[in-house]
């Protein structure tokens, strides 16, 4: 009986543990998508509560118009585009490269891996003067190329991940379809590629992420608001200079946010098979 | 005396640069070659309206000696980095302990803690961040609701500032929750069973098979989330701007003024490439000195 008190006794304090801090993570959000439906008089006096007392579309409203004549609307195209054309460069071209790595000999392929593998340890602020310098020379800056372009080439991350995959697939399979005389392209595009699709689901959705939210790219190659990212958006939206509405900051920021929970909480099987995986995370 | 190359092989070699072939072009045009200009430019002065101009090694001595805002981000990078790192790997280090067991709600616990990963780098959640933290923000408000001083200026008080970005960090330690996570399921079962019988307590199982089994992931760990802390760049930006006193002007953030703001390329690229030598001195301090205390399984071949 003791035993059997105690270990109720245990549980409860375990799951009482961790719906607290589970409460102290999700917090911040949830007070973010509280404060975006509070009146502007109701956002600093109540700041605590989660729960607006006369909530209020309004933020979402006022939010949406944007500044200097430019809406969300615009931003939100803006960063689709980005996001899903980005995404589809990147997965492509790095499944590719990822069954030449893993499923093909050939000479310094070793070599090469290893320089891929460095590249995943490379600090971006080493190349990016020279490519900002060399799509300046060519004149890209203010335009989606120097952001896109270079996801052609494939990413690391993503090449490693799926060659990951590629091993978990038996060989047996390649074999049998060179002997019925399939070729080393036929292979990849018949037999790996359609079972690929997992990996690459879980690959399109990290990329998505890191696109959709990514600001270091954008802020230092596009200058002109009509291609703002919601990201430079927001930046600019809160800059301390101008007027700040906060409610529709908030509103803003929240909104810029639900198309990635919701994908996280359509997918999550796929993040977390996809982080252990690897290993790591870009 | 020349090696007899099958046609097969050579068709296998043509096959396989012809797959790898984006990558390869990608990592001369983009990684290679920029990083070596960018060596170049570490020695001149360069304002992207006229031709570099050849200056040595001043921008060195510049950033060395006659720079004291460059100390300051060194500092400031260096401080965060030993701060939000490990406290970041060992919040995810217990939570993927906590979670480490077959009761129920585990994946709801899961999903929850891993959500500020996602959002985390975000402007948004950076924008969030700042009016968390406000003079009137949430924390402050919080503290009034319990009755403790809530009237400090965390985001305007060099002591207090870096620690709002340290705290972010920390609150983003859901993926590497994930990989310890991962790997602490792949530790055998019977290892345990035999501890047990043995009657080893639970800290003692922790010590002797759980940490040594996990530290070959904590090492990677602890590598990748290092550099990423050098090059930590947008919380600082939105957050507090490298203000107050620039006690969080983080290198990636002084590197971008220095380089995008005032358009001193030549000295932007110096300060890159000593970035690079600090990252690279810092990995390969890790994994020279890891033999000392990481314990790789040699009886379970490719694992690690």
């Amino acid at each position: 009986m003791k035993r059997a008190g105690r270990r109720i006794f245990g549980t409860l304090g375990y799951h009482t543990g961790l719906c607290l801090l589970c409460l102290v993570m999700i917090y911040p959000i949830l007070w973010l998508a509280g404060s975006s439906f509070k009146p502007a008089g109701e956002i600093w006096t109540r700041v605590y509560s989660l729960i607006p007392r006369v909530p209020t579309f309004d933020n979402y409203v006022n939010g949406w118009k944007g500044f200097g004549g430019v809406s969300f609307a615009v931003y939100y195209r803006n960063t689709i585009f980005y996001a899903t054309v980005g995404t589809l460069a990147a997965i492509v071209s790095s499944s590719i490269v990822a069954f030449g790595f893993a499923r093909i000999d050939f000479p310094l392929k070793n070599v090469w891996f290893a320089c891929m593998i460095a590249t995943l340890m490379l600090p971006a602020q080493v190349s990016i003067i020279p490519q900002y310098i060399m799509f300046n020379k060519i004149g890209w800056i203010n335009s989606y190329f120097p952001l896109i372009v270079p996801r052609l080439f494939g990413q690391a991350f993503f090449i490693f991940m799926i060659m990951q995959f590629i091993r978990g697939i038996p060989r047996e399979l390649d074999e049998a379809a060179d002997i019925d005389g399939c070729g080393r392209g036929g292979t990849f595009f018949r037999i790996i590629l359609p079972l690929l699709k997992p990996a690459m689901f879980t690959a399109a959705i990290f990329s998505f992420y890191w696109t959709w939210s990514d600001f270091l790219a954008p802020l230092i190659y596009l200058n002109n608001p009509k291609i703002y990212t919601i990201s430079l958006a927001l930046r600019s939206f809160s800059d301390p200079g101008g007027l700040t509405d906060w409610g529709a900051i908030f509103a803003m920021s929240f909104l810029s946010l639900v198309p990635v929970l919701a994908l996280f909480v359509a997918f999550q099987r796929y993040l977390v098979q996809g982080i252990a995986s690897t290993g790591i995370k870009g | 005396m020349h090696h007899a190359v099958s046609p097969r092989k050579r068709t296998e070699a043509i096959q396989g640069y012809l797959f790898i072939s984006p990558w390869l072009f990608g990592f001369f045009a983009l990684t290679l070659i920029p990083t070596l200009v960018s060596l170049y430019l570490s020695f001149t002065d360069y304002d992207l309206l006229s031709a570099p101009v050849w200056t040595g090694l001043d921008n060195f001595k510049k950033m060395f000696t006659d720079d004291p805002r460059y100390w300051k981000s060194v500092w400031a990078t260096f401080y965060y980095a030993v701060a939000a790192v490990p406290l970041r790997l060992f919040m995810a280090l217990l939570v993927a302990l906590a979670l480490n067991t077959k009761r129920h709600g585990m994946a709801f616990y899961r999903a929850l803690t891993y959500a500020p990963s996602i959002i985390g780098d975000s402007v948004a959640v950076a924008v969030m961040w700042r009016q968390l933290f406000g003079g009137d923000g949430l924390i402050n408000g919080l503290l009034a609701l319990v009755g403790l001083p809530s009237k400090t200026a965390w985001l305007g008080d060099p002591r207090f500032a870096i620690w709002t970005l340290i705290l972010l960090a920390a609150w983003q330690f859901g993926s590497s929750m994930l990989i310890f996570l991962a790997g602490l399921k792949q530790i055998p079962e019977e290892l345990y069973e035999s501890a047990s019988i043995d009657g080893a307590s639970g800290p003692r199982r922790f010590f002797s098979i759980t940490l040594p089994m996990l530290t070959p992931v904590i090492l990677f760990n602890l590598v990748m989330q290092t550099i990423n802390g050098l090059i930590v760049f947008t919380p600082a930006l939105i957050i507090t701007s490298g203000k107050p006193l620039d006690t969080t002007n983080f290198y990636a953030l002084y590197l971008y003024r220095r380089a995008f703001e005032s358009f001193q390329m030549g000295y932007g690229s110096g300060m890159a490439w000593v970035l690079l030598a600090a990252a690279s001195a810092l990995t390969l301090v890790i994994f020279k000195t890891s033999s000392r205390w990481v314990f790789y399984a040699s009886d379970r071949g490719g694992e690690g």
